[in-house]
C-alpha cells in the first residue's frame, strides 16, 4: 500500500473545517449571536454612560471639568475612556469562553474523534486559538461601531487607519490569551475546575489593568502588577489609536510588549496542549 | 497486504504509572471479520480501541493496523480507518449533512466528492429526509446512523465500533445492526468493536474476545465458545432430600452435575434427548422431580464459565461514567 488517503491532505488541512465549526456555533445560534451583541451594549450603558466621573468633579469657578478629565485620563470623555477598556475585556472573556469549549469536545467525544482523523494535532489546537481569535476581534469591531453611535471622541490626530491597528493588537492579545486558557482547559474533564482558575484570574487581571481606571492613581503595589499586566498595554495600545493624541514611541512600546507576552504564552500553551494530545 | 488486517502483540496500557487497563493482549482480525471486544465497563475495551486508533501511546508492545504500526506510522492508520465513537460526537447545532461535511473535510476530501457520498451515505442509513434537520431533534437511533456515516466517509479499510448501541432501547439495537451489516456489505471493509452486550456480540460478531480486567480471557467465534463448555444445562429439583448426583451423573451424555441449594445443575450433550432419560432414571429409583428447565449456552454461560461471575457494571472512571450518562440521555432523544 503505497498510497494510505487517495487525497493526500496537507499537513494544515481542516484548520478552516474546525475554525468554522466553532464560528457556526455562534453565528448560526441567532440567541448566542444577539447576546453577543447586547452584552457590549449593556456593558457600555452600565459603565461608561452611569458612572458619570465628570459629574463628580464639583463645579468650582476656574476648575473646567474637561480639563481635570484630560489630565487624569487622557481623555475628556469618560464614556470613551470606558468603552475603549471594553475591547479589552471583551478579548479576556470571548477567550475563556473558548477554552471551555475543549472541555465539552473531550467530554462529549468529539476530540477523540478528531484525534482519530489525519488532521494533525496541532492544528486541532490552532483551530481553537483562531476561533476565539477572530471572534473577539469581531467583537471588537462591533464595540467600535457601537461606541461611535454612543458618541465616542476621537482623539486629535485620528486616522481611519488606526482601525486596523486595533484589530491587530487584539489579534496578538488574543492568541496569547486563547492559547493560556486552552492549556490550563485541556487537561480537564470537568467545567468546574477550569472555571474556578479562570474566574480566578480573569476579574483581577481586568481590575489591575488601566481598562477602567488610569493606573497612575492606583496604589503603588496595584500599579506594579498593572505594570506587568498584558491588558493595560492592550488597553492604552487601543487608547492610543482611537481617542489619544497617539504618541508613536508609547504605541510601539505597548505593541512590543503584547507581542512578546502573546509569543512566550502562545509557544508555552500550544507545546503544551500538542504533548498533552498526544500522549 | 497480509491476511491479518490488525495484530497485536503485548499490547499494554498502564495509566498514572499503576492503573494497567490493557495488560499484555494479543489478538489478530483478519481481512474482512467482524471482531468483537466483550467485556464489562472497565475492562479495558475502549483503552485498547483508543491505543489502535492511535489517540493513546502504548506503554508497551506493539500493534499494527493494516502494518502500519500504531506507534511510529500513526498519519498513516489514521487514514485508512474510520471510527464510530461510544458517544454521540455530532455537533447538536449543525445539521445531518454538515455534520457529515465536516467528517470528510477533517480527511481532506474534495467538498464535490464529500457532497456525492455524504448523499450516498445518507440514503444508506436512511437519514435522507433529515439531512438538513438540526441534529437536535434526531432521535438516538437516528444519531448512531449519523455516527455511522461520518465513520464511514473517508471509505476506511478497518471501521472501529465503540459500543456501538450503548443506550438504545432493544428495538433500536436490532435495527441498528441491520444497518452495520448492511454497510459492511455495501464497503466490504473489517470491524472492530467493543461491547459489553452479550447478544450483540451474538449476533454481530464473527469472533469474540472476552476481556476481563484488561486481559484477553478466551477468543474464538461464539459457536464455538458456547460449544466448548461442553453441551446444554438442565436445572432440575426432586420432591426428596436425598442426594441424587450419583444416580444422574450414571445418565449417559451428562458431563457434570453440581448440586446448588434445593436444585441440581446439570451439563449434558444433546440435553433435549438426555432429559428425559434423567426422568426416567430418576423415577425407577422413585424419586419425583418437581421441575426441570434446559438451556442452551448463550455467551451468558461462556462469560460466566471464562471470568467466574457474571457481567458486573462497574464504572471505568468518573469521566466515561459521566459521558456515558450524556451519551445515554441523549440515545433517549428529545425531539422523538
Amino acid at each position: 500500500m503505497s498510497k494510505s488517503n487517495e487525497y493526500c491532505p496537507s499537513r494544515l488541512h481542516g484548520i478552516w473545517a474546525l475554525t468554522n465549526r466553532e464560528l457556526k456555533k455562534w453565528y448560526k445560534a441567532p440567541v448566542i449571536f444577539l447576546l453577543s451583541i447586547i452584552q457590549p451594549i449593556i456593558w457600555m450603558g452600565l459603565l461608561g454612560k452611569a458612572m458619570n466621573i465628570g459629574a463628580l468633579i464639583p463645579k468650582v469657578p476656574g476648575i473646567d471639568p474637561g480639563t481635570v478629565m484630560q489630565q487624569t485620563l487622557g481623555t475628556s470623555d469618560y464614556f470613551s475612556f470606558m468603552a475603549v477598556g471594553m475591547i479589552a475585556f471583551t478579548a479576556l472573556f470571548t477567550t475563556m469562553f473558548s477554552g471551555m469549549s475543549v472541555v465539552w469536545d473531550r467530554r462529549l467525544g468529539f476530540l477523540n474523534k478528531v484525534l482519530s482523523t489525519p488532521v494533525s494535532r496541532a492544528v486541532i489546537i490552532f483551530s481553537k486559538v483562531l476561533s476565539a481569535t477572530l471572534r473577539s476581534m469581531f467583537q471588537a469591531g462591533l464595540i467600535i461601531v457601537l461606541a461611535i453611535a454612543f458618541g465616542l471622541q476621537f482623539g486629535g490626530n485620528f486616522n481611519p487607519l488606526n482601525i486596523l491597528g486595533v484589530f491587530a493588537i487584539m489579534f496578538l492579545v488574543c492568541v496569547g490569551l486563547s492559547s493560556l486558557f486552552i492549556a490550563i482547559t485541556i487537561r480537564s474533564t470537568r467545567m468546574e475546575t477550569p472555571m474556578a482558575v479562570m474566574n480566578l484570574i480573569n476579574l483581577p487581571m481586568m481590575f489591575a489593568s488601566n481598562a477602567f481606571f488610569p493606573t497612575k492613581f492606583m496604589p503603588d503595589w496595584l500599579q506594579t502588577i498593572a505594570q506587568y499586566n498584558p491588558l493595560t498595554y492592550t488597553t492604552d495600545a487601543v487608547r492610543q489609536l482611537l481617542i489619544f493624541n497617539t504618541d508613536y514611541t508609547q504605541l510601539a512600546l505597548d505593541f512590543t510588549y503584547v507581542g512578546i507576552f502573546s509569543v512566550i504564552v502562545a509557544t508555552i500553551g500550544i507545546v503544551l496542549s500538542w504533548r498533552f494530545l498526544s500522549k | 497486504m497480509s491476511e491479518e488486517v490488525i495484530k497485536a502483540e503485548g499490547l499494554t496500557k498502564v495509566f498514572n504509572k499503576h492503573l494497567t487497563a490493557v495488560d499484555h493482549v494479543n489478538f489478530s482480525v483478519k481481512q474482512g471479520e467482524i471482531f468483537g471486544f466483550l467485556g464489562p465497563n472497565g475492562a479495558g475495551k475502549t483503552t485498547t480501541i483508543n491505543m489502535l486508533i492511535t489517540v493513546l501511546k502504548p506503554t508497551e508492545g506493539k500493534a499494527s493496523v493494516l502494518d502500519f504500526d500504531i506507534s511510529k506510522q500513526d498519519y498513516n492508520v489514521r487514514n485508512v480507518i474510520g471510527l464510530v465513537p461510544q458517544e454521540y460526537t455530532a455537533d447538536e447545532d449543525l445539521t445531518g449533512l454538515e455534520n457529515v461535511l465536516l467528517c470528510a473535510d477533517l480527511y481532506g476530501i474534495p467538498r464535490n466528492v464529500a457532497k456525492e457520498r455524504a448523499m450516498d451515505l445518507l440514503k444508506l442509513v436512511e437519514l435522507t429526509d433529515f439531512k438538513d434537520k438540526k441534529v437536535q431533534i434526531y432521535s438516538g437511533g437516528m444519531r448512531r446512523r449519523l455516527e455511522l456515516a461520518c465513520g464511514l466517509i473517508n471509505r476506511p479499510k478497518v471501521l472501529f465500533l465503540d459500543e456501538p448501541t450503548l443506550g438504545l432501547d432493544v428495538q433500536t439495537r436490532a435495527a441498528t445492526w441491520d444497518y452495520i451489516r448492511k454497510l459492511k456489505k455495501e464497503f466490504g471493509m473489517t470491524l472492530f468493536m467493543t461491547t459489553h452486550y452479550l447478544e450483540e456480540a451474538d449476533a454481530l460478531c464473527d469472533r469474540v474476545a472476552i476481556i476481563d480486567h484488561g486481559k484477553i480471557v478466551v477468543v474464538g467465534s461464539p459457536e464455538e465458545l458456547k460449544h466448548s463448555l461442553g453441551g446444554d444445562v438442565i436445572t432440575l429439583s426432586v420432591k426428596e432430600n436425598a442426594d441424587v448426583s450419583e444416580l444422574v451423573s450414571k445418565v449417559e451424555h451428562v458431563k457434570e452435575i453440581k448440586k446448588e441449594d434445593n436444585s441440581y445443575r446439570i451439563k449434558a450433550e444433546y440435553g433435549e434427548v438426555t432429559a428425559p432419560f434423567i426422568i426416567e432414571a430418576l423415577r425407577r429409583k422413585g424419586y419425583t422431580v418437581t421441575k426441570l428447565s434446559l438451556t442452551e449456552p448463550t455467551l451468558n454461560e461462556v462469560y460466566l464459565e471464562y471470568t467466574g461471575k457474571s457481567m458486573r457494571d462497574a464504572e471505568e472512571s468518573r469521566e466515561a461514567f459521566v459521558a456515558q450518562r450524556i451519551t445515554m440521555r441523549r440515545a433517549r432523544g428529545r425531539g422523538r
